[in-house]
């Protein structure tokens, strides 16, 4: 075999070498294709495995941590909930449509593996500014890619949120996560289950589509070059999925199967190798068995494809006509391609041929770990020294500037392309701080929000990471729900750039010692390095997916109205804008050191929050986050047309992001009650004005706006900009 | 009162219709679109969703599906049948209702509550509301654009303004007419979903007067 084609296929020399010394020969081309693409970056985490392990995964609660298709959390009452994250950041780039469609396929195909049936999506996603056309191109693109899929394979998309900055021009972020929900005896793991249990593969054909996809495309940067990357994107079809997820749910419904593998990066490699190496046995793998939407595939190909929509499911000898005639029924695929053995071998048969003959566990347990340098960058220091107060400039010119930027302004264009109301169980939706669905048959709401902030991140990883949990855990809570566990989605830069290991070692430490000190477990998550363009990385951009649980469901949410206390409830005020929105936007400075999360300050909000949910009827609760508290405001006043007076502010107080603040607006004859409560959970709160019936916000004696004017510049910030048009 | 819910493959508000209908004490059986006995059904609903993943045109292939013979018998002898979004876009396809619904004229997917307005009661979809009622009900489409055949009779809903105007900014996708929803006898279509329109918590409960309409309570 030639001696470059492991170099072809992302794998290093050294790597190459421990093939060998594995298989005590040179491996077989269908052998090197294999582990190529599960010792890749994406799916080995060769970089972030040795930092990972540190993170708190455990709780009472936990049913299942990460390693598995999705981490699941138990509920009560018999109820489990299953969410994962997942990143597809570089296909979105490549073609945006395809893309993000696809993965919003395998995110869906990760939480009905383990037996749930998928109940929302959440996409977290991030592009340059949309003043250029081709960012328009991709923001449309993508939406209409998550759209096309999502609203089809019959899976609400209930949330997310949206960013733009220059940092992301060359490598958008798309970022999709899933809740899903299954009855305790219908959990399914990814195991082969015992010898001679039967390998079915279910779904789609393979063909030649998204060959080299972890490899080729996730694990490596970005140049000029990217779009020759296009054929190695795979292509989505929602509906094979649809009738996947029904077929596979009658599968456990029915108890025919001992696992279940979805097949997505690494296509069959990983679906053979990982359930049988969990399992402790081997497998016999046949290709000719697989059925193919093209000819004459050569066994690496089959090996590699990551064509969509596929299932192996690991059946006991006397269930295999009932899932062959499940198959049937959905009108889906089916075909037997393996055997479980004894032993710890794959081998895979090609033309009735072994072609392949490894130990089964090599392909994961023996991946390379690496420990990559770390090197705290020296300009950290000098953007820490910068002036974090910047000239004041007017509220309300600052204001209006906030509402009408497209990451804080009105993501409805986006939201809107979206089925949220499938199901009937969502309770609040897009737009909102978090969303809640209701989980029918029982007491209880589950609520998720999902929430990055790269910028922050930028200037102070650790500080950024640890609010990111903080501010998602407030925005369950000022739904009435309590934070239960996390998954996360961390995209970096270059791995093999030391600043870049330090900006992700950071943002662990950040991430860990927040959930620990909330006791809520990490239970899934997704690296994803090389988000590069040119050699330049993006800002470290951690993304967290929280999920809450409501238990019971809170009273609905009431309406602003004329006549309501405006109350800020949190920390004191710092007068740091470092990592805001105000300080980028309006001032045009990006520097400083953020201010820190407060454990004690966070958990008595978060108990505030829930507690007034749940005992004060009417009341509107509203995470402050990007903007700061004036644009919450806005947010709210705009919303429902009514006016406000406010007591003067001072500029830090209206648009400083200082984290576990959040507003509460109550009626009248509820303020002491409020007030009582955050005591008694030992929360600051301030009265700051009230609503009114006038169509104006008034801040002081001196500043005035009409709340048209505040709605009509957040109702184009992204709307007027899309209708500008975009370019390939 | 027996009402079926057609399933085509890819078909995915069947479990929110049967929930709808529940509430209003309906009794419900889903229908795979493989079935070809109908009998006992005395209301047939065709629900929202992707019928065979819509490719093609939304509906091209449903109207081949076997179910659907039967359903045009069905409908021949006299048994409601209710199309609702891809339902809709099925019915017009297989010539149960005229005209057809093509993407709409933004080319974007729409979900959210839209406005409409009753504008005749003689019909199973709206027979238990007022004329000119004003109905709030979530739209859910990527192609509602109703274009009109020879054939299309009066609209049974028009998309209008919260105060019942039918304007240009009312018409969310650039139907012919505003139409919203349309009668042929004893067979009805609309775009917008009742079924999420049935609860406190939702947009409205506005669309609970159309399902009672339909099952005749």
């Amino acid at each position: 075999m030639s001696t470059d084609l492991h170099r072809r296929l992302g794998m290093t020399d050294e790597e190459f070498s421990q093939v060998g010394s594995i298989l005590g020969r040179p491996p077989a081309d269908p052998e090197l294709a294999m582990y190529s693409v599960m010792w890749s970056e994406h799916c080995s985490y060769k970089s972030s495995r040795a930092f990972l392990k540190d993170l708190p995964t455990d709780a009472p609660w936990v049913v299942v941590g990460p390693g598995e298709n999705a981490g699941v959390v138990d509920i009560g009452d018999g109820w489990l909930a299953a969410i994962r994250i997942e990143s597809h950041n570089h296909p979105s780039f490549v073609e945006p449509y395809q893309g993000a469609a696809t993965g919003v396929g395998g995110i869906l195909r990760d939480v009905f593996t383990m037996g749930a049936r998928p109940i929302g999506l959440w996409n977290q996603i991030r592009f340059g500014s949309l003043d250029n056309p081709h960012n328009r191109y991709l923001l449309g693109g993508v939406v209409a890619g998550i759209a096309g899929y999502g609203n089809a394979v019959g899976v609400p998309t209930l949330g997310g949120e949206v960013e733009f900055d220059d940092t992301y021009r060359g490598n958008p972020l798309v970022n999709v996560m899933c809740l899903g929900i299954l009855q305790r005896d219908q959990l399914v793991l990814g195991t082969a289950g015992p010898p001679g249990s039967v390998a079915i593969l279910l779904g789609a054909s393979t063909g030649r589509d998204g060959i080299g996809g972890a490899s080729v495309l996730a694990s490596t940067g970005f140049d000029e070059a990217a779009a020759t990357k296009r054929p190695s994107v795979q292509v989505g079809d929602p509906y094979e999925e649809k009738k996947l997820i029904e077929a596979c749910l009658e599968l456990y419904e029915r108890d025919l199967v001992v696992g279940v593998q979805d097949l997505g990066a690494a296509g069959l490699s990983c679906a053979a190798s990982e359930p049988a190496a969990r399992a402790g046995a081997g497998l016999d793998l046949d290709l000719d068995a697989v059925h193919c939407r093209e000819t004459g595939m050569t066994a690496p190909e089959l090996l590699m494809s990551e064509s969509q929509e596929r299932m192996m499911a690991f059946v006991d000898p006397v269930h295999v006509d009932d899932v062959l005639s499940v198959a049937k029924r959905w009108e889906i695929d089916a075909s037997i391609v393996g055997t479980v053995r004894q032993g710890d071998r794959l081998r895979v048969f090609h033309d009735g041929q072994v072609v392949a003959d490894l130990p089964a566990s090599s392909l994961s347990d023996d991946a390379p770990l690496l420990h990559r340098p770390v090197k705290r960058p020296e300009w950290i220091e000098d953007l820490w020294a910068e002036p974090t107060r910047p000239v004041e400039a007017d509220l309300i010119d600052s204001l209006v500037e906030l509402l009408g930027d497209p990451s804080l302004g009105d993501p409805s264009w986006i939201y809107e392309q979206f089925d949220h109301m499938l199901f009937l169980n969502t309770i609040a939706g897009p737009g909102l701080d978090g969303s809640l669905v209701r989980v029918r048959g029982t007491s209880k709401g589950l609520a998720v929000s999902t929430d990055g902030n790269g910028a922050l991140c930028h200037l102070d990883p650790r500080r950024g990471g640890a609010r990111l949990v903080w501010e998602a855990a407030l925005n369950v809570a000022v739904l009435g729900a309590k934070p239960l566990a996390i998954v996360d989605n961390l995209n970096f830069g270059n791995p093999e750039n030391p600043e870049v290991m330090w900006q992700f070692t950071e943002t662990l430490a950040g991430l860990s010692s927040a959930c620990t000190e909330m006791a809520v477990p990490i239970v899934g998550g997704n690296v994803s390095f090389y988000n590069e363009t040119d050699g330049v990385d993006i800002y470290p951009t951690p993304v967290v997916g929280m999920l809450g649980l409501a238990d019971p469901m809170p009273p609905l949410r009431g309406t602003v109205a004329p006549g309501m206390a405006i109350l800020s409830c949190g920390p004191a005020q710092t007068p740091n804008l470092a990592g805001s929105a105000v300080q980028r936007i309006v001032q045009g400075v990006h520097g400083g050191r953020p201010t820190d999360a407060d454990p004690d300050v966070g958990s008595a909000s978060i108990a505030t929050a829930i507690r007034v949910a749940h005992e004060i009827d009417g009341a509107v609760l509203h995470d402050v986050s990007k903007g700061g508290a004036l644009v919450a405001l806005a947010e709210l006043l705009i919303g429902s047309r009514v006016g406000a007076t406010l007591s003067a502010t001072p500029y830090v107080h209206a648009f400083g992001e200082d984290p576990h603040r959040f507003l509460c607006l109550v009626p009248a004859d509820s303020i002491e009650e409020t007030v009582r409560i955050a005591v008694e959970e030992g929360t600051r709160v301030e009265l700051w004005g009230a609503t009114t019936g006038a169509t104006e916000l008034r801040i002081g004696q001196t500043n005035a706006a009409s709340i048209e004017s505040l709605a009509a510049a957040w109702r184009g910030a992204i709307a007027d900009r899309m209708a500008g048009g975009s370019s390939g | 009162m027996k009402v079926g819910i057609v399933v085509f493959p890819g078909t995915n508000c069947e479990h929110d219709v049967a929930h709808a209908l529940g509430l209003l004490g309906a009794d419900t059986e889903l229908v795979w679109h493989r079935e070809t006995n109908l009998d006992g059904l005395d209301r047939i609903v065709l629900p929202g969703g992707f019928a065979h993943g819509d490719y093609l045109r939304a509906g091209a292939i449903a109207r081949f599906s076997p179910v659907m013979g039967p359903v045009a018998d069905a409908a021949a002898a006299g048994v409601p049948v209710l199309g609702i979004c891809n339902g809709f876009q099925v019915l017009c396809e297989a010539g149960l209702l005229p005209g057809a619904l093509i993407a709409n004229r933004d080319l974007r997917f729409i979900c959210r509550p839209v406005h409409v307005r009753v504008e005749s009661t003689d019909s199973i979809l709206t027979q238990a509301a007022k004329p000119g009622q004003v109905l709030r009900i979530p739209l859910n489409s990527y192609e509602g654009n109703y274009v009109p055949s020879d054939t299309t009779p009066s609209p049974t809903l028009r998309y209008c303004e919260p105060d019942g105007s039918v304007t240009d900014s009312s018409n969310p996708n650039g139907s012919t007419d505003a139409i919203a929803g349309l009668t042929a006898g004893n067979v009805a279509g609309l775009m917008p979903h009742p079924e999420r329109a049935v609860e406190d918590f939702m947009v409205s409960t506005d669309g609970r007067v159309l399902l009672q309409s339909f099952l005749g309570t």
